[in-house]
């Protein structure tokens, strides 16, 4: 059994604490993983994604060839879009629905949205709003990997929440419940669409 | 101490934990994509502080290099770290350390990036093991960057040589499970046992030169072993070669199970005698090497030409850019795996300055100020603040390399330019700018050099920066005046006053320095935090 997934965002959006979490938890259970992040200047507002590979059976590449990504989960609309080709047919899109527009030419928001459910199965919410709506405003990018935590399907959802609850442990109690609630939230959206 | 374990790290995390636990005494770096994790990895690890590894950061490469060499030479194991271009800035100091030998282990890690994610070329570093006659190692994943540098201190220490260590962009950084070995301790003070060869005069470095010669042979030979060549296929048309990381994209392609004569490289230089081995064995040779054709070309002289090779010269694989998995599976001639279509909507969307960040506000009034000079030109340098050549600024004129600014200021401003504006950041300031500065007082040239300090070094995610609260004091020292050295505070509220300085130092005929004085907002966010 194996999970090709594509984290996509723009730097500092916070998809390398996804990462982390998923990371945690694929380790507590045994499989095997490859993690491909994005340092250096693209971090400055640039678009940024991680590769991140999960298998029962050892992996090759750290990087996932077109066709085998199953699962993006975006931080951002465009750049959902933007790892289309790396996606298979009929896999899944989990993205939050709110731009982050700092570029002149971003598109309209109705073409990215259509263009999204043109081949891929999506969901699309804002996720910032659900964080805010927890209490929780920075807590976004944990309201996605909740929505997204059923299709990751090789790690139980509540291993995530052991890993957010490991991952964040020494940022203190408040931060720890406050990126559960959000992700308890996604994950209730997404059960319900 | 046995304590075998397994965490997930980056490849530059396991590079550096390997280095640790091989008995590393110092690691000597200048932050650079994609090396700058090995570094900052052993500067938080607790066991390094409880042996007391140096892990300082350097002012730039060269001066790392030499002090590592020096930690070597007192019998310590030392690791030198840098990205490509860093070799560069370093060569003096890395082709001369071939001539005289390593004492302790001496291992230098140079970090390719091909594709040039965040970076002004696409060098690659095992030419400078190939011609500093080095040898050369090269990790395919994670677990072999945490071994092999335990092996690369070994074989420093048996051949008295440095090693290079080279890693490209995607296996510095990505994650995987590695599994820990034994902890050994650090080496004792020893001087080395040859005096002589460390003092290279053209006696002893024509002696050296012909020592080294016929131990590059030997490399040759030990690295039959290290280089696996997988004959139980039988024979092919097409046998492959892949190095690095380029095994993975192959190894990914089919499944792990080569059906043809392949040869994993992870060593150089490579034994001829496994080259013409493989070439027995098919008519084409597909090289798959991450970066420029060292190898193919190397091939070429190898082999007869009824032995065809392909690789970047040939077209096989793109001439530049970082190796896929799917531009191995293109040249493997396999299909295409079926994928969603590429959308049309999605934009590309480059890298900014951060909002709120100095740069920008210095970048607003130098270009208030320069627009009343159509003849002016701004040499920039290597930093966040190159982003100023993007919109909405367009403020600069040239990215060169480390320190060109205020030297391509010097030359431009004598063939006639005014304004020659010179923009570098305090980092780079100490990097490189500095002896620039010299010859700019000692020329009186007529320059107007910009520092635009944040306090750190930015670009890489917030190091420390060496010229840290000495700015003026460093200016004062190189001779320029005290009355042209000066001070001003990038924010809106100062534009106004930003301008009238800016103006008033371009006016003057010779050479000023205007410190533009705010911490990176990222840096000082962080510290916030800490509060």
């Amino acid at each position: 059994m194996k999970k090709d997934i594509i984290l996509s965002g723009v730097g500092g959006q916070g998809i390398l604490s996804i990462a982390t979490i998923i990371g945690w938890a694929a380790i507590k259970n045994s499989l095997y993983l490859k993690q491909a992040e994005v340092h250096g200047m693209s971090q400055r507002g640039g678009d940024v994604q991680s590769n991140l590979r999960l298998s029962s059976d050892p992996i090759f590449s750290d990087l996932i060839p077109k066709g085998e990504c199953e699962l993006i989960i975006s931080m951002e609309p465009m750049e959902a879009l933007r790892y289309l080709p790396y996606l298979k047919k009929g896999g899944w899109i989990i993205t939050n629905s709110a731009p982050f527009v700092n570029i002149p030419s971003y598109p309209e928001l109705e073409k990215v949205a259509a263009d999204l459910k043109k081949e891929a199965n999506v969901i699309s919410f804002d996720s910032d709003q659900v964080a805010k709506d927890c209490g929780a405003p920075r807590s976004s990018n944990m309201a996605l990997l909740g929505a997204a935590a059923k299709y990751i399907e090789i790690i139980e959802p509540e291993t995530l929440k052991d890993g957010i609850r490991n991952v964040f442990a020494r940022k203190g109690e408040q931060i720890v419940e406050d990126n559960i609630k959000a992700f308890e939230a996604g994950f209730q959206i997404a059960t319900k669409k | 101490m046995n304590m075998s374990e397994k965490t997930l790290l980056l490849g530059d995390e396991a590079l550096a934990l390997g280095a640790l636990h091989a008995g590393l005494s110092g690691v000597y770096a200048y932050p650079g994509t994609p090396s700058t994790e090995i570094t900052e990895y052993i500067q938080s690890n607790a066991f390094a502080r409880q042996r007391n590894v140096h892990c300082q950061w350097s002012c730039n490469e060269k001066t790392a290099m030499e002090a590592a060499l020096g930690a070597s030479y007192a019998g310590k194991r030392a690791l030198v770290c840098m990205k490509h271009v860093g070799m560069n800035v370093c060569a003096d100091a890395f082709v001369n350390s071939a001539v005289t030998g390593a004492s302790g282990g001496l291992v230098v890690v140079a970090c390719d990036d091909p594709s040039m994610h965040s970076s002004q070329n696409e060098q690659d570093s095992r030419f400078y093991a190939e011609f500093a006659m080095v040898p050369c190692f090269e990790p395919s994943n994670q677990q072999e960057a945490y071994d092999m540098v335990r092996m690369a201190f070994d074989y420093s220490e048996l051949y008295h040589t440095p090693v290079l260590m080279r890693l490209t962009t995607r296996m510095a950084h990505s994650r995987a499970v590695v599994k820990t070995a034994d902890i050994r301790e650090e080496n004792a003070l020893k001087f080395p046992e040859d005096q002589k060869r460390w003092v290279l005069l053209p006696a002893v470095a024509r002696i050296r030169n012909e020592q080294i010669i016929k131990q590059y042979a030997k490399y040759e030979e030990d690295f039959e072993q290290a280089n696996i060549l997988d004959l139980s296929s039988g024979k092919a048309d097409t046998g492959v070669i892949a190095c690095g990381i380029g095994w993975n994209y192959l190894m990914e392609n089919i499944n792990g199970k080569p059906n043809f004569p392949a040869l994993k490289v992870t060593r150089y230089p490579v034994s001829k005698k496994q080259i013409q081995t493989l070439a027995e064995n098919c008519k084409r040779i597909l090289v798959v090497e991450e970066g420029q054709p060292l190898l193919e070309k190397v091939l070429k002289g190898y082999l007869p030409i009824t032995t065809t090779i392909s690789g970047r010269l040939d077209g096989s694989l793109p001439r530049t850019g970082e190796l896929t998995p799917d531009i191995l599976r293109a040249a493997l001639g396999l299909g295409e795996k079926e994928a969603c279509g590429k959308s049309n909507v999605a934009v590309p969307r480059p890298p900014a300055l951060c909002m709120g960040c100095g740069h920008r506000d210095f970048y607003t009034a130098l270009n208030n100020v320069v627009k009343n000079y159509p003849s002016a030109r701004v040499f920039s340098d290597i930093g966040c603040y190159t982003l100023g050549y993007l919109a909405p600024f367009h403020a600069i004129n040239s990215c060169v390399d480390m320190g060109a600014s205020i030297t391509m200021a010097i030359g431009a401003s004598e063939s006639g330019v005014h304004p020659s504006i010179a923009v570098i950041g305090d980092s780079t300031f100490t990097h490189s700018g500095m002896t620039g500065l010299l010859d700019a007082v000692n020329m009186n040239a007529n320059i107007t050099v910009c520092i635009s300090d944040n306090l750190t070094t930015g670009m890489t995610g917030g190091q420390d920066s060496a010229a840290l609260g000495r700015i003026e004091n460093i200016c004062l020292g190189i001779g320029v005046p005290k009355e042209h050295v000066r001070l001003i505070v990038p924010l809106p509220k100062n534009y106004a006053e930003m301008e009238q300085v800016i103006k008033e130092e371009i006016e003057y005929r010779g050479v000023s320095v205007v410190v533009c004085r705010r911490e990176c907002i990222q840096t000082a966010k962080r510290h916030l935090k800490k509060q």
